[in-house]
């Protein structure tokens, strides 16, 4: 019988992970108008990402399991389309995002569902489907954290980023 | 009585060759010793009743000049002990004090602290720099020698060569494979919830040895252990690509499996290792699942629905798959050929089910059960009856197999805190055990027994 040690304990090799696993910077995500630090609504300047995310509203919520567009929801992306083709320099991408209450991996197929929701309900509102990507973080990106619904419902969203993914 | 073999010429080859591959690559050679083979009932632990009254088993401090004896010991007695079938008896009774592990122990000592089995040891450093351990299991009502062996290693490699002792153990009094000579590679979370740093890591089975194998600049998910190779596929955010990848253990050397137009998740490969079964997220919402050959690079596609199919795992022959799916509404288990035919539910009780993991024997699949609220790990037969509830909780979630099918490890977290933890529990449901971890830890995966 023979055994023998497969992984290296070399801190060479240790170094050699971390260098593979070092990859673009992402930019810090702009989710919510309190994270731009706002007067109001009043100050964002037409066509910027402010206006966007404060006058249009950046996001749409979603039903437990569920990735069917709210009535609230189409209001939203109605709006949102407006704007996207006013500004038509903005690349889109729309971020799906489920809550903590299901598995890793099937939310992150729901988020992505749900991403695909938007992106179609925004595509039939007249903004070209390859102007718009799509991301799902599944449950990995929540904006509320408690153990209630009141969380949970916030969490399971579709962002639209201008500008790009993960940004 | 008994021989001890000692290395033969054969085995210096390879370790040049290894050395030369990997210069702190450690070696351990193990030689089975001639053992007496009994005529007798001997003391045994049938792993397979209901309830288990853990053995009695005295383990003593293996001889060495220095603590190294006493250190291995302690390894093998954790070991033993957190698979809930041994009792290892407090050192302080030990009556007879073992000065020659070489010769038979005082047998009335041992039974009449009730100790049913004897572990004696010794180790030594080697003129070559590298250890030597020997050990030998006694069945003191017997009266006679159940095993006995050697193994040479690096002085570095110590506690891999008390799990190896550990697992000879087991297997001796079980029948059992063990399963403590093995790794997990899991994720490491740290930072808040809404901030949450995840790195891939990599320990020991019993928590120790941890290392980091990315930085935690991308969010990274789900690794799973090759069956055959020391690689793990797991799923990374690189570049805000979210794609499954493969990394190489020894050269650390990384690659993307596939060229797909979308996300890939949940990885995971064959028994076998030549495959890796994953799902692509697509542009209509839906989620498919398709298998690539690792040699080949050829990609299949296994199933074509509008829903979410994912969470597939392969049976050990390879030639079925089971996957969670939302096509009836809910996500249940579901079977199919390995080429995606013929589909069908296997899942039917309250709640949903996800995260099927085919046994390593092939008679069960585990899975991870919502219902009530509670989030459950379970198992039932290929055919989806038998269902067992083995743990439940406010979040438990994604079963991994020990390579012997009798301990699934998964990760827990309580109310209030997304603060998950990785635990083991035993198939019959016993022995529900945290293992500790540096951070949090989350999507734990075991490894098959070393080589």
């Amino acid at each position: 019988m023979r055994r023998f040690e497969m992984i290296a304990r070399s801190p060479v090799v240790v170094a050699l992970f971390m260098a593979l696993a070092i990859a673009g910077c992402a930019k810090k995500p702009i989710n919510s108008a309190g994270d731009l630090g706002l007067n109001g609504a009043g100050s964002a300047r037409p066509g910027s990402t402010q206006d966007f995310t404060v006058n249009v509203g950046d996001r749409i919520f979603f039903d437990v399991d569920s990735s069917v567009i709210r009535a609230d929801a189409q209001q939203t992306l109605s709006k949102q389309a407006q704007w996207l083709q006013r500004y038509p320099n903005y690349a889109i991408t729309v971020e799906g995002h489920a809550d903590e209450r299901g598995t890793r991996e099937y939310n992150l197929a729901l988020g992505q569902r749900r991403a695909a929701a938007a992106r179609n309900f925004l595509a039939s509102r007249g903004l070209p489907a390859s102007r718009i990507k799509t991301i799902s973080y599944g449950n990995e990106r929540p904006v509320a954290v408690c153990d209630a619904d009141s969380c949970w419902s916030q969490n399971r969203r579709a962002v639209t980023v201008l500008g790009g993914a993960g940004s | 009585m008994i021989l001890i073999a000692q290395p033969n010429e054969g085995q210096k080859p390879m370790m040049k060759m290894i050395r030369t591959f990997f210069a702190t690559l450690t070696m351990l050679i193990a030689i089975v010793a001639i053992t007496t083979m009994p005529a007798r009932a001997l003391v045994t632990v049938d792993i397979n009743k209901g309830t288990v009254e853990p053995l009695p088993i005295a383990i003593t401090d293996f001889l060495s000049g220095d603590q190294l004896g006493a250190n291995i010991t302690s390894v093998i007695a954790a070991d033993l002990e957190r698979s809930g079938l041994f009792a290892p008896i407090d050192k302080g009774a030990f009556i007879e004090k073992i000065s020659n592990p070489d010769a038979a122990p005082r047998f009335e000592d041992w039974k009449v602290i009730n100790a049913q089995a004897l572990v004696t040891g010794r180790v030594t450093k080697q003129p070559d720099g590298r250890l030597k351990a020997e050990f030998r299991l006694w069945d003191t009502f017997a009266g006679q020698q159940l095993d006995g062996q050697q193994f040479f290693t690096s002085p570095d490699s110590w506690r891999r060569v008390a799990h190896i002792i550990a697992d000879a153990i087991y297997q001796r009094l079980t029948g059992e494979k063990g399963y403590f000579d093995t790794r997990v590679v899991f994720v490491d979370e740290s930072g808040t919830r809404e901030k949450r740093v995840k790195r891939l890591a990599i320990m020991d089975q019993d928590g120790a040895n941890v290392r980091y194998l990315t930085n935690g600049k991308d969010l990274v998910l789900t690794p799973r252990f090759s069956p055959s190779r020391q690689e793990i596929t797991y799923m990374s955010f690189e570049g805000n690509k979210p794609q499954v990848y493969l990394l190489q253990l020894e050269t650390g050397q990384r690659e993307l499996v596939g060229n797909f137009p979308g996300m890939t998740i949940a990885p995971r490969f064959s028994s076998d290792g030549q495959k890796v079964v994953m799902s692509l997220l697509q542009d209509d919402g839906s989620a498919n699942i398709y298998t690539m050959d690792v040699r080949s690079r050829t990609t299949t596609r296994l199933t074509s629905t509008s829903a979410i199919d994912t969470g597939a795992s392969y049976s050990p022959d390879g030639s079925q798959v089971v996957f969670e799916s939302d096509r009836g509404g809910r996500p249940q288990v579901y079977k199919m050929g390995a080429d995606g035919s013929n589909p069908q539910r296997i899942s039917f009780g309250d709640g949903s089910y996800s995260t099927p993991v085919w046994s390593p024997r092939g008679d069960l699949v585990a899975f991870t059960k919502q219902s009530g609220g509670q989030f459950s790990i379970g198992v039932m037969k290929t055919d989806g009856s038998g269902e067992r509830i083995l743990t439940s909780g406010y979040h438990d979630e994604g079963p991994t197999w020990a390579p012997n099918g009798r301990v699934l490890m998964f990760y827990r977290f309580p109310p209030g805190s997304n603060s998950p933890h990785l635990f083991t529990i035993d198939l019959t449901g016993r022995n529900l055990r945290q293992i500790q971890t540096p951070n949090l830890a989350s999507d734990p995966a075991w490894s098959p027994l070393l080589e």
